[in-house]
């Protein structure tokens, strides 16, 4: 027979009390914040769910959530075929093979804020390379403080530059983890270079792939740090993703109740669209 | 079909080779005959792999030249020798049903669907994977990948030689006859010339018709399963094949006699050495006898079918093969060398005359 020791319990004590200080407690604070409303003095009133259905039906949350939809959007329709291209044609060995991965390492090592200031710098009209060369050396009027167009262009860039070195390093794991033999059948099939791509490379990248969008998509989703540095969601509320137009009502307004329930509802957005993707995509391994 | 020819093939993974050792392959000179059935035999490291994918084109050699029925192919892509191979893993496209697997080459080569239909039927049915055409390749089990990757190999009727680089590596034991008779069948029915190469001395010998041995980057001895156990041409062979190898016995000659300490030991032939040579006999033709060759038992080990006796001449430990009641070990026994078994070597080579 089978000695059952319920010691063990205590050993996973520490962990729940970890989680339950930087996870739980917190995530109830705002569940408590989301159903009632306060003046202050710790005086709470009843609410219900009624900060749910004024954030669900502000144009304002919608307005919000529709640029972030689109940033997250075009980061990834950009990073991740940029990265695969950049990983393909990256040495598979040799000399250079570890020059280019510590140069495709650099710009994730720096810190987001540095990364908003830098770019923020970089652009200025009158001061900043990109913005100097643009305005007077080539004539383009470039002034993200101006145009929307402009502000959109520089987070987009921003976040590619800074980001798609993930997507290169786990597409270049992927790949180098290829049997040689893989390739040798494919060449001896008669296989072209783009059937090579689509039905050896790409579904031996698939799991990292899916990793890989996984990642930028909740990171993307939930930047704040860069864009806020860059524009701070503007000109006028252009580029005011979700996270920035949050920390406005929380801390700008002040607004506990409807900024508590927000949160919970962009956490809820970010936990389903995570959880559909990977299950759709992990759906025919199982089979 | 084709005859294929290597002619003075060298090869080397160094930049600038000085010695004979920097040499993977050294001075291939070979001909495979149109249809015919050939394993590559040698343990790991000999070259086997290195020769197999130069004749594929995957790899090209340093000097020499590859010709398919007199045409010289050796600056030729593997895609334009017509030539299959089956690897060591099983290389299938995960994404594509076991059809589109099989269809895969001769869509690449825009042969059109009618004969793609017809050609996969056919290969299905000769491997026993047709009730698994619509499923994805992905699932299956090792043997059946496989037999999947063979399958894509023999697809098109025009190959060249379709060869195996240890295709059973992966595969359970109990499945690894079956495919290696399902190999043979094959190769009855479709004709092709194929080259398996292994280091496992059964399979070699079992598909084959003609067993090329080899070591250290050259070929020792290229002759059938029987040649081989039988009159190995280099105490490699001897000891490379058969469980357990030959004998090999250090000897001195006196006036063209073999001597095993102060015993004469009789030999199949005449031979002219002389000094220091070497004493090949196999242990399935010493036996335990009343008289020869005093010996001490050193162990024995039973192997089922039969006992294997090591037993110790002075220095020297010869292993004797032998069914029913065995000696204990320690004890004294007597050796006899079937003398029409018995053979001599010269520097690995062999040196005595075949017994007419």
């Amino acid at each position: 027979m089978k000695t059952q020791n319920q010691k063990a319990w205590f050993f996973v004590l520490p962990v729940l009390v970890l989680v339950a200080f930087n996870a739980l407690i917190p995530m109830m604070t705002v569940v408590n914040y989301s159903v009632q409303e306060t003046f202050g003095d710790n005086l709470f009133f009843w609410e219900g769910l009624g900060w749910f259905e004024q954030i669900l039906r502000s144009d304002r949350f919608h307005a919000a959530l529709g640029r972030q939809f689109m940033f997250t959007g075009l980061i990834l329709l950009i990073e991740i075929p940029l990265g695969v291209i950049i990983a393909l044609s990256m040495p598979r060995s040799g000399f250079w093979v570890s020059i280019c991965l510590v140069t495709m390492a650099l710009p994730m090592l720096i810190p987001w804020n540095v990364v908003g200031a830098m770019w923020n710098i970089f652009t200025l009209p009158d001061i900043g390379l990109l913005g100097y060369l643009m305005n007077t050396t080539l004539g383009i009027n470039y002034d993200m403080t101006q145009s929307p167009f402009a502000a959109w262009a520089t987070i987009i860039t921003m976040d590619v530059w800074h980001w798609t070195s993930l997507v290169v390093l786990l597409s270049y794991a992927g790949l180098v983890s290829i049997p040689d033999a893989y390739y040798q059948a494919a060449k001896i099939d008669g296989a072209s270079p783009w059937k090579v791509f689509r039905y050896v490379q790409l579904p031996k990248m698939k799991q990292v792939l899916t990793i890989a969008i996984l990642l930028r998509f909740m990171d993307s989703f939930n930047i704040y740090t860069e864009p806020f540095v860059l524009t701070g969601g503007g000109p006028g509320n252009s580029t005011t993703l979700l996270s920035i137009d949050l920390v406005k009502i929380a801390l700008g307004q002040f607004d506990l109740g409807p900024a508590a329930a927000m949160s919970l509802i962009y956490f809820a957005i970010t936990l389903l669209v995570s959880w559909l993707f990977y299950t759709l995509m992990t759906k025919d391994d199982q089979k | 079909m084709a005859k294929i020819t290597l002619s003075n093939l060298k090869h080397s993974y160094m930049a600038n080779p000085k010695t004979a050792e920097d040499y993977a392959l050294k001075e291939i000179d070979l001909d495979w005959e149109d249809g015919g059935a050939y394993a590559l035999l040698g343990p790991s490291g000999c070259g086997k792999s290195t020769l197999l994918n130069i004749i594929s084109g995957l790899l090209s050699p340093s000097e020499g030249r590859v010709l398919f029925d007199n045409r010289d192919v050796t600056n030729l892509p593997p895609d334009q020798r017509n030539i299959a191979q089956v690897f060591q893993f099983p290389v299938i496209y995960d994404t594509m049903t076991v059809y589109d697997n099989l269809a895969f080459p001769l869509r690449n080569r825009g042969v059109t669907e009618d004969r793609v239909a017809s050609r996969v039927a056919e290969i299905a049915e000769m491997l026993e994977v047709t009730d698994m055409l619509t499923t994805r390749a992905a699932g299956l089990s090792p043997d059946n990948k496989q037999k999947i990757s063979m399958g894509r190999g023999l697809v098109r009727d025009d190959v060249n030689v379709v060869m195996f680089d240890e295709p059973l590596t992966v595969i359970d034991p109990h499945l690894k006859w079956k495919l290696r008779s399902k190999l043979k069948e094959l190769h009855q029915r479709v004709q092709a010339t194929m080259i398996y190469v292994t280091h496992d001395q059964t399979e070699a010998l079992t598909f084959a018709d003609q067993v090329v041995v080899m070591q250290d980057g050259e070929i020792v001895q290229i002759g059938t399963p029987v040649e081989l156990f039988e009159r190995p041409q280099h105490t490699f062979v001897g000891h490379f094949i058969g469980s357990p190898g030959m004998n090999i016995l250090p000897t001195e000659m006196r006036d063209g006699r073999a001597y095993l300490g102060s015993h004469e030991i009789p030999l199949e032939g005449p031979t002219a050495v002389t000094g220091a040579a070497q004493i090949g006999i196999r242990p399935e033709f010493v036996q335990i006898a009343e008289q020869g060759i005093p010996a001490t038992v050193k162990r024995v080990t039973d192997v089922g079918r039969h006992s294997v006796i090591e037993s110790l001449v002075g220095e020297a430990s010869i292993k004797a093969i032998t069914q029913g009641t065995v000696p204990e070990a320690g004890s004294p026994i007597h050796l006899s060398f079937q003398k029409s078994q018995t053979r001599l070597y010269k520097d690995g080579w062999i040196a005595s005359e075949a017994s007419a």
